[in-house]
């Protein structure tokens, strides 16, 4: 377990220093941070007045070994743009961030499993060929197109007079196509719980919660059909197993068969992908919040590109290197609890 | 009697409940911008997000008016002395959002820091000093004659030297301007202005509220509580307008003017802007460029009025020079003219019969439909056996590339910081001088020393309409020498909720004056 630890910490810290010298390396590519920190009218000596101050004409190798020394202080400089210690700003963001993801994963947990299972066990039912067909659907809709529509429909609404309104019949559909809008199509408004430090949830009030929700369906919409698809697709291959033919044999329950049984060899790849995938998520939601302005990271990173906000570019990437390092741990060990079998170290050389 | 009243309700309010509006200011507005401002210290950045700021929080001597004049505000009256000394009569009874109140020593205060500033030293380059002669009276000095005096004077929003004087617990100065890192200004503000900041969290929201005690009780505006969110999406903040989630947006994207003109719920004001778009032809990277014939031959060959109607969608005026309507070098004469056989003609003339390659650069993400205008322009050279290889970047990447002008023919817009031609001249078109700075965006290496020099006799003219006569013969002859390909206008375009009269405070410098809006 320990050597497990001290091995994944040691891979954490390669990323990131691979991770600095390839942001440090590509920085001449991101632009003149000054362009975005002077009016166009300021003449050059005084741009180079403050690049000379910033430090921006010392050689790479000099700037990369002075960022690396406060960098092992715990000091990854200071952003252009927000004048404050990059670090301190992506903790002001990130519980955005994680919120929506939280939020995605909530959705994605309670409608893969419960979908993914019943397709399984009536793979012939119309519904679940209504399931797997809408996902096939929803897996091929990139996730900006699923929020504009969302945002068409529940925010700003959508009137429909295609049928006639003078039938009965045609008012009905009329109506029940047309959508009255109104939910909150940007940020995370005002109904902000503070829980502690730079964190304040979105959970706890129903206006927060109504910010949420599209932002988190959207964020989801890319991850939940693949969810099905694969807790459908391993599940019927458990279902297929001899411990199962034989638990049936014995006359166990059905319920008790495939929710006790059954699902849980299930979820043990789903877990696998599901912890590689949050990670991914994270690098999605840079989409979902531009769309959205959600203040997170993903937003704050994208910005930071336009204005060559340098500083926050190469913390930034280095905080999610460290993100993805411990996601995977944290799976490995959940995957060590649910399956006893498998060895966290590998095999001893 | 009507101000002492106000004045009296307005301090009773402040001693009994710190956070009631005055009286009749109980309207809040939700409004959603690009970008919210990037500092409080209004000296730190000169962009239009720190101006719509200033308007917010500050107040200048005198403002800008819808048709371009200028308009009293701190400053009650001014008179001219001589070529060199305009001597202000500053308002009486300001106070500023910490309580002290206005006098020339705040001015004073604020002009040298506007001297140290390295955004704003430029525009008070022509400025020797300021002569303070009592308390509500002062001269602002310039070393050479200057006509734009009061054009510069909209940029003179007093601080609150009491405020921003002294040192900070951990021993900074409290009026350093800092460019980066964070400082006592860019956090903390004291003005004179219809709004204080009461809360704000850059990237995600500002708040301001009414200041009590604002000294003009004469604006209509009733606004008590401003959120302002800034939303970079263009799609995003469209729909935070339609789903009623925001009560004002700018800019509106072009695409989307017709969703807003279309929906019962909001209106749209445009208006045309002061930006000129234009390409440089680099006479230093091609020799052709060279030869005035190729140049006009250019200025023939390209259709603005195509590019205003289908790639801007009407949402821009086709230009054929740099100063707008309004400008004193606003030349009426000067029309467009697009025709290509005109364009085939010259350049057989020029013996270029058979055209030439050359490279053009553009950014993607700077002005409004910048990649698309530049391939329709790189189209239309083809026209007249021109080949153009084009290259279009992010902003963040294409100003680098400018700087070492990195391309044949490059793309800049450009907005007068003065409201006046002369600037147009002086950044594009002057011989570019690395030691003086003239000529600092001229990526065309374009250099006519007369005409420069005609510019710097107006510069020092301060009989208007002689200098106005002086500014359109500079535009006459850059127009007859086709020193560069103008394309248009940028237009400018907000839109609101029905109940927002946003109209009366809008203009064209695109700081909408929010202290007077009305909300019914």
């Amino acid at each position: 377990m320990l050597a497990f630890l001290v091995q994944r910490v040691s891979q954490a810290l390669l990323v990131m220093f691979v991770i600095s010298v390839i942001a440090f390396a590509i920085q001449d590519g991101l632009g003149d941070p000054l362009q975005e920190m002077v009016g166009m009218s300021v003449s050059e000596e005084e741009r180079e007045a403050i690049r000379e101050e910033l430090g921006l004409n010392d050689s790479m190798v000099v700037q990369y070994l002075r960022f690396a020394g406060n960098a092992l202080q715990g000091d990854l400089g200071n952003s252009y743009f927000f004048s404050k210690p990059t670090l301190e700003v992506i903790a002001e963001h990130l519980p955005a961030t994680l919120e929506l993801v939280i939020g995605a994963s909530l959705i994605i947990i309670f409608l893969s499993v419960p979908i993914g299972v019943y397709a399984a066990i009536r793979p012939q039912a119309w519904l679940s060929k209504f399931f797997m067909g809408v996902s096939t659907v929803g897996i091929s809709i990139p996730v900006f197109l699923t929020a504009i529509v969302l945002i068409q429909l529940f925010s700003i609404g959508v009137t429909v007079t295609l049928f006639p309104a003078d039938t009965g019949w045609g008012q009905w559909l009329n109506d029940a196509l047309s959508t009255d809008g109104g939910m909150p199509s940007y940020g995370r408004g005002d109904d902000l719980t503070h829980l502690f430090g730079t964190w304040e949830s979105n959970f706890f009030t129903a206006g927060g919660l109504s910010h949420l929700i599209l932002p988190s369906v959207s964020l989801a919409s890319i991850m939940l059909p693949l969810f099905i698809r694969l807790i459908r697709a391993e599940m019927m291959e458990v279902l297929q197993s001899d411990y199962i033919r034989y638990a049936r044999a014995k006359g166990l329950s059905a319920g008790r068969v495939n929710f006790l049984h059954a699902l849980k060899n299930t979820m043990l790849p789903v877990i696998t992908v599901g912890g590689v995938q949050i990670g991914i998520m994270v690098a999605y939601t840079i989409l979902t919040e531009t769309v959205f302005q959600w203040p997170g990271v993903g937003l704050m990173f994208l910005e930071a590109i336009t204005r060559s906000d340098i500083p926050l570019i190469v913390a930034y990437l280095m905080v999610v290197g460290l993100i993805f390092v411990v996601t995977n741990t944290i799976v490995d060990l959940i995957y060590g609890l649910v399956n006893p079998t498998v060895k966290l170290t590998g095999k001893k050389a | 009697m009507k101000k002492l009243v106000t004045a009296f309700v307005g301090s009773l309010a402040l001693a009994t409940a710190p956070a009631a509006f005055s009286a009749d200011a109980t309207k809040e507005l939700k409004m959603a911008y690009d970008a919210d401002p990037v500092t409080l210290d209004i000296h730190e950045q000169l962009s239009g997000g720190i101006l719509q700021l200033s308007h917010m929080t500050f107040d200048p001597l005198v403002r800008w008016t819808k048709d371009l004049g200028v308009e009293p505000r701190l400053a009650e009256s001014w008179e001219r002395l001589d070529d060199k000394t305009v001597r202000f009569k500053l308002r009486e009874g300001v106070k500023f959002h910490s309580g002290n109140e206005l006098t020339t020593k705040d001015v004073e205060f604020t002009f040298n820091r506007l001297k140290q500033s390295q955004d704003f030293k430029a525009i008070f380059k022509p400025f020797s000093g300021i002569n303070v002669i009592d308390d509500y009276t002062f001269e602002l000095v310039t070393s050479e004659p200057y006509p734009l005096l009061l054009n510069t004077a909209t940029y003179i929003f007093p601080l609150d030297s009491e405020f921003y004087s002294g040192k900070t617990e951990d021993g900074k100065d409290k009026d350093a301007i800092t460019k980066h890192g964070s400082s006592f200004a860019s956090t903390n503000l004291s003005g004179t202005g219809p709004y204080t900041v009461t809360e704000r969290k850059q990237g995600v929201r500002v708040e301001f509220e009414r200041f009590d005690d604002y000294w003009d009780t004469e604006s209509p505006g009733n606004v008590g509580k401003i959120v302002m969110t800034p939303i970079k999406e263009n799609n995003t903040r469209v729909s935070a307008l339609l789903s009623g989630g925001v009560d004002f947006i700018a800019p509106v994207p072009p695409n989307d003017l017709e969703r807003i003109r279309n929906d019962k719920d909001t209106q749209l004001v445009t208006m045309s802007g002061t930006r000129i778009i234009l390409f440089h032809m680099n006479q230093e990277r091609v020799e052709a460029f060279k030869n005035p014939k190729v140049r006009e031959a250019i200025a023939y060959a390209v259709n603005q009025e195509g590019i205003a109607a289908k790639i801007m969608k009407g949402f821009a005026t086709p230009a054929a020079q740099m100063s707008p309507a309004g400008y004193q070098g606003h030349n009426e004469s000067l029309t467009l003219r697009f025709d290509v056989a005109k364009a085939q003609q010259l350049m057989k003339e020029a013996g270029y019969e058979d055209g030439f390659t050359i490279t053009m650069m553009a950014p993607n993400n700077r002005y409004v439909n910048d990649d698309k205008i530049a391939q329709a322009v790189a189209a239309m050279l083809a026209r007249i056996n021109i080949k153009v290889d084009l290259k279009t970047l992010p902003k963040a990447q294409y100003w680098p590339e400018y700087d070492n002008r990195a391309a044949d023919m490059m793309m800049i817009g450009w907005h007068a910081d003065t409201e006046d031609s002369a600037n147009f001249y002086e950044f594009l078109t002057f011989c570019p001088d690395a030691e003086t700075g003239s000529g600092q965006y001229n990526a065309g290496n374009y250099c006519n020393p007369e005409i420069d020099a005609l510019v710097d006799k107006a510069n020092v003219e301060t009989d208007l309409d002689k200098r106005a006569a002086m500014l359109q013969e500079v535009e006459q002859r850059l127009y007859d020498e086709a020193a560069f390909i103008p394309l248009h206008w940028q237009d400018l375009a907000w839109a609101s909720k029905k109940n927002v009269m946003i109209e009366p405070v809008l203009n064209v410098m695109n700081f909408p004056y929010l202290g007077d809006l009305v909300v019914k």
